[in-house]
């Protein structure tokens, strides 16, 4: 089941050269770039781990996709997400943040039911890929 | 940028078999003629300089036209190394650079990151790498422009972290051609040093450019540019007493060409402002609010008789 999250979750996967042209449109707006990777899909999973430290003070997207390629380096099979921040007064938050690289399977979720007093169901969701530890989920 | 080429070449281009590409168009569609005159008429002096940067223009320019007509040679290496004593210009030629490079598509923003050893080793282990790759990532797209980078390779200290910055940056120096321009600059024999002993950034930079000391009428001519930017003058006595100043202080130790001149001037304009202060009362105009008189450069520590044990930059 392939996950969706960020701004662009309707499209299909972006192309180096789509990032490229995300990213430059973020730095000519001011924003700062960072990014973040995971390997637990779970939507409620909003903190991921940093990859690096935001990137401050960038003129190109050069810096940016050396730095995406890093992250695909270290974690081929991890979700990475590139965040822009916008510093500006009123704002001071997330502008924009989509899915740069996903595992090549991912297994998808598995609905679990727990009966509560009086026939009440609840319902939740788990998924698959944390059946096993940390750091070795989709390997 | 890079993979445009003017309308007129795209449109013959093709079509015919010995089309004649015309060199004018481009030339005057990068702009980079009319930059290559500011920097002839913005820099006294500088000819060596000047001429080695036209040169490098040129080549650009005509590799573009090749690549326009799909003759390549790959993309040709631009890492400079920029030599000279302390004030004759680097920093500032190395701005012009970048705004030329730019001009004709070879980089992209155009923009100059100036960093020295500090900005790029760190203090413990494991430190420096980030920190350069910090700075290269904001150089990426512009020029980055290392300043005395003899410093960056202490070979007292074999544990020196300036090794490791030196790693990086070559393998972006090799690998990121097209994102990032390198300028090495420093004093002539200590970065010929720097250069035997780091064979391997030698062989990555195309450009040794050096920058010669200023002769005297050439100080004059700076001086009176600078003057003229800040809205003073000279009076004729004054004029006369810069003259005597340039020849004395160049003979001095510590002398950093123009910057020791726009410090003599910095210090004369502060005379002046003491000098019109003291006369109070005395009806003050915009003439005198303007001029520089001689003696107030020859208050200048320069002129005194001791002059031979001075070695501060009075």
């Amino acid at each position: 089941m392939r996950i969706t999250q960020g701004t662009f979750s309707f499209l299909p996967d972006l192309t180096d050269d789509q990032i490229r042209a995300q990213i430059e449109y973020c730095l000519g707006q001011g924003w700062a770039i960072s990014l973040e990777y995971t390997d637990d899909p779970h939507p409620r999973n909003t903190y991921w781990e940093m990859f690096g430290m935001p990137m401050f003070d960038l003129r190109d997207a050069a810096g940016v996709m050396t730095e995406v390629q890093a992250a695909r380096g270290t974690f081929p099979d991890h979700y990475i997400k590139l965040n822009a921040f916008d510093s500006t007064h009123g704002f001071e938050t997330i502008r924009l943040s989509f899915i740069v690289n996903r595992p090549l399977h991912e297994p998808g979720f598995a609905l679990g039911r727990e009966e509560a007093a009086g026939r009440t169901i609840r319902y939740t969701i788990r998924p698959y890929a944390t059946d096993r530890p940390e750091g070795g989920r989709y390997s | 940028m890079t993979s445009q080429t003017d309308p007129g070449t795209t449109a013959v281009g093709p079509a015919a078999s010995a089309p004649p590409l015309d060199l004018e168009a481009a030339l005057a569609d990068s702009q980079v003629e009319e930059l290559l005159a500011t920097l002839d008429r913005d820099l006294v002096g500088l000819v060596p300089v000047k001429t080695r940067i036209r040169e490098i223009a040129a080549l650009l320019l005509i590799e573009k036209l090749r690549m326009g007509v799909g003759l390549s040679a790959g993309p040709p290496s631009l890492h400079m190394s920029f030599t000279g004593n302390p004030g004759t210009g680097k920093t500032t030629v190395a701005m012009r650079m970048a705004e030329i490079l730019h001009r004709l598509g070879y980089s992209r923003k155009g923009h100059l990151v100036a960093v020295t050893r500090d900005d790029l080793v760190g203090q413990f282990i494991g430190h420096t790498a980030p920190k350069t790759k910090e700075v290269l990532k904001r150089a990426m797209g512009g020029v980055l422009f290392i300043d005395e980078a003899y410093y960056l390779y202490r070979p007292e200290n074999e544990r020196d972290y300036g090794q490791e910055a030196i790693e990086i940056l070559l393998q972006v120096m090799e690998n990121q051609r097209d994102d990032l321009v390198v300028i090495l600059a420093g004093y002539k024999d200590r970065m010929e040093r720097f250069f035997q002993m780091n064979p391997g950034m030698s062989s990555r930079i195309a450009h040794h450019v050096d920058f010669p000391d200023y002769e005297a009428d050439e100080l004059f001519s700076i001086a009176e540019l600078m003057l003229e930017r800040m809205q003073y003058r000279l009076s004729p006595d004054a004029a006369r007493a810069l003259g005597e100043y340039i020849d004395r202080r160049r003979m001095q130790r510590n002398f950093a060409n123009a910057r020791s001149i726009r410090n003599a001037l910095d210090r004369a304009r502060l005379r002046q402002a003491n000098r019109l202060f003291d006369r109070r009362g005395a009806p003050l105009g915009r003439e005198d609010l303007m001029t520089i008189e001689a003696e107030d450069i020859r208050a200048s520590r320069v002129f005194d008789r001791s002059e031979t044990t001075v070695e501060g930059s009075q």
